[in-house]
């Protein structure tokens, strides 16, 4: 009990006190899951459409692969990318592993899947009449994706959040992958991991308290941005 | 109707793409070298120690990645790591034969060293030969705390087992956590059992972690831990930083990296690293 007090007062003490190394490490996250998120998002929401909207033999078992890979373990992914970037493996020239490019391509994979699923369940719940309306308005096919999507928005939003959460908290894909080389790779979550088997519990709870925090932050701002699109 | 929400939406974009600002790119005109190496000189405090020392002399600045003992080993294998510094010295003379390393040497060494629940209930503290306690905690079934990850510590613990041809995989005594060092000292203090341990770690973070725990078996020549360098061998893989990388190797080994190392205390005052390059 006294570790999770003493978590407490550290995250406070920290959280005044931010030093640069904090900061960066903060940054870093920040940057690290950003760019996954962007990254799915603009490969996900075009394709959560295309399946939602367009038929094409196999579909139903591509959403179920997306929906399986909703819950794929982050250890393997990371595995994965290691073995795909490694010096020895196929993509090795590119010299990627152990720089933050390296995370942001095991979390783009993390994050993807719930993305699609979360998107096409929102695109695919959408009312038939707005298609119907907007076609007979004479809108191209393109155009009333676009508007199936806008319609779609809010519940395209909570498949972004909720791939925000999934990479925000992740460890063991970017751990592999990163390194956790102190000042270049290392985020938040590998901060906490390090301090929890150096056995310094207080920082690694107060880190902790931090970054579920800044998550709180963001997900109270998406919210918001989320709810004023709904009012309307 | 729509077009409020397009603009909207069109904020979560810019906010996304504000959050990732370009990253700062590995081939900036800071010469880096990557060093493959193991939990117990990072989570020591070896490395922020004397690292810095190093980079300000060399201008090169030192990555570690810190794993296992076999993990470092096979990222170096895989030329992932320029450099290679781990603590497994059969390990790294097998891969230097195989062509990997090049230029490995010695660099300090600590001892390894038994540990056990603080009232002792084997009597362990009575016996001299490291190989004589083991003998005792498997044939009185007392739980074992194994590293279980092919780490230096690990290979030490194995060959110890070998020597008394027992084979203490899937007994019910013997807990695999597979866990870095610290955290298997944890373990056996949760488990009131004996572990075997590096003193590096054990006096670094015995009273941290309020671990009630001793040693009980110390000195025994069988539990020297040898620390070694070597360089990924640039033939195997062309885009090693090998001249970097020998930068490195030459000032551990110099008499200023040496002094270096016989210099860093824990906060205790403990010397946790005996320097012996040749």
């Amino acid at each position: 009990m006294d570790s999770i007090i003493e978590g407490f007062k550290k995250a406070f003490i920290l959280i005044f006190n931010l030093n640069t190394e904090l900061l960066g490490i903060i940054f870093l996250s920040l940057k690290v899951s950003g760019s996954a998120l962007l990254v799915s998002a603009v490969i996900g929401i075009p394709l959560s459409a295309i399946l939602g909207l367009k038929k094409f033999p196999a579909k139903g078992f591509v959403i179920s692969l997306m929906n399986t890979f909703m819950g794929l373990p982050p250890v393997v992914v990371g595995l994965f990318v290691y073995i795909l970037l490694s010096r020895s493996g196929p993509l090795g020239f590119m010299g990627l592993l152990y720089t933050p490019s390296a995370m942001v391509i095991a979390q783009t994979i993390l994050a993807l899947p719930i993305v699609v699923s979360l998107c096409h369940s929102a695109i695919v719940g959408v009312d038939p009449i707005i298609k119907q309306a907007s076609m007979t308005l004479g809108a191209t096919p393109f155009q009333t994706t676009i508007t199936i999507i806008k319609e779609a928005r809010y519940g395209i939003m909570s498949g972004v959040i909720a791939a925000f959460g999934r990479v925000m908290a992740e460890v063991g894909a970017i751990l592999i992958v990163g390194g956790n080389i102190a000042g270049y790779t290392r985020v938040v979550t590998t901060t906490i991991a390090l301090e929890t088997d150096k056995g310094n519990f207080e920082l690694a709870l107060a880190l902790g308290i931090i970054l579920l925090t800044i998550s709180l932050l963001i997900n109270v701002v998406l919210h918001f941005i989320q709810k004023k699109g709904m009012v309307k | 109707m729509f077009k409020g929400g397009i603009t909207k939406f069109r904020g979560i974009f810019l906010l996304m793409i504000l959050s990732c600002v370009f990253f700062p790119s590995a081939s900036s005109a800071e010469t880096r070298i990557r060093c493959a190496s193991t939990t117990s000189t990072q989570n020591s405090g070896l490395f922020d120690y004397i690292l810095p020392i190093f980079e300000k002399k060399a201008g090169i600045k030192v990555d570690v990645v810190a794993v296992g003992t076999g993990a470092a080993i096979e990222i170096g294998k895989r030329g992932d790591a320029d450099v290679v510094f781990v603590h497994a010295k059969e390990q790294e003379l097998k891969a230097v034969q195989e062509g990997y390393f090049v230029n490995r040497h010695d660099v300090m060494y600590n001892d390894f060293v038994i540990i056990g629940p603080a009232n002792d209930p084997l009597k362990i503290k009575a016996i001299k030969s490291a190989t004589e306690a083991f003998k005792k905690i498997a044939e009185s079934n007392y739980p074992f705390v194994s590293r279980g990850d092919k780490s230096g510590t690990h290979t030490k613990e194995l060959s110890i087992w070998k020597k008394l041809v027992i084979e203490p995989e899937g007994h019910k005594w013997y807990l695999e956590v597979g866990q870095g060092m610290e955290k298997t000292q944890r373990i056996a203090n949760e488990k009131r059992a004996y572990t075997l341990t590096d003193r590096g770690t054990w006096l670094a973070t015995k009273d941290k972690d309020r671990l009630e725990m001793i040693i009980v078996l110390e000195g025994d020549p069988i539990l020297f831990n040898q620390y070694g360098v070597m360089a990924v061998n640039p033939q195997k893989h062309k885009h090693v930083k090998y001249k970097e990388a020998m930068e490195f190797i030459n000032w551990l080994i110099s008499k200023e990296g040496q002094h270096t190392i016989a210099s860093f205390k824990d906060k205790d005052r403990n010397q946790l690293f005996i320097p012996n390059a040749k």
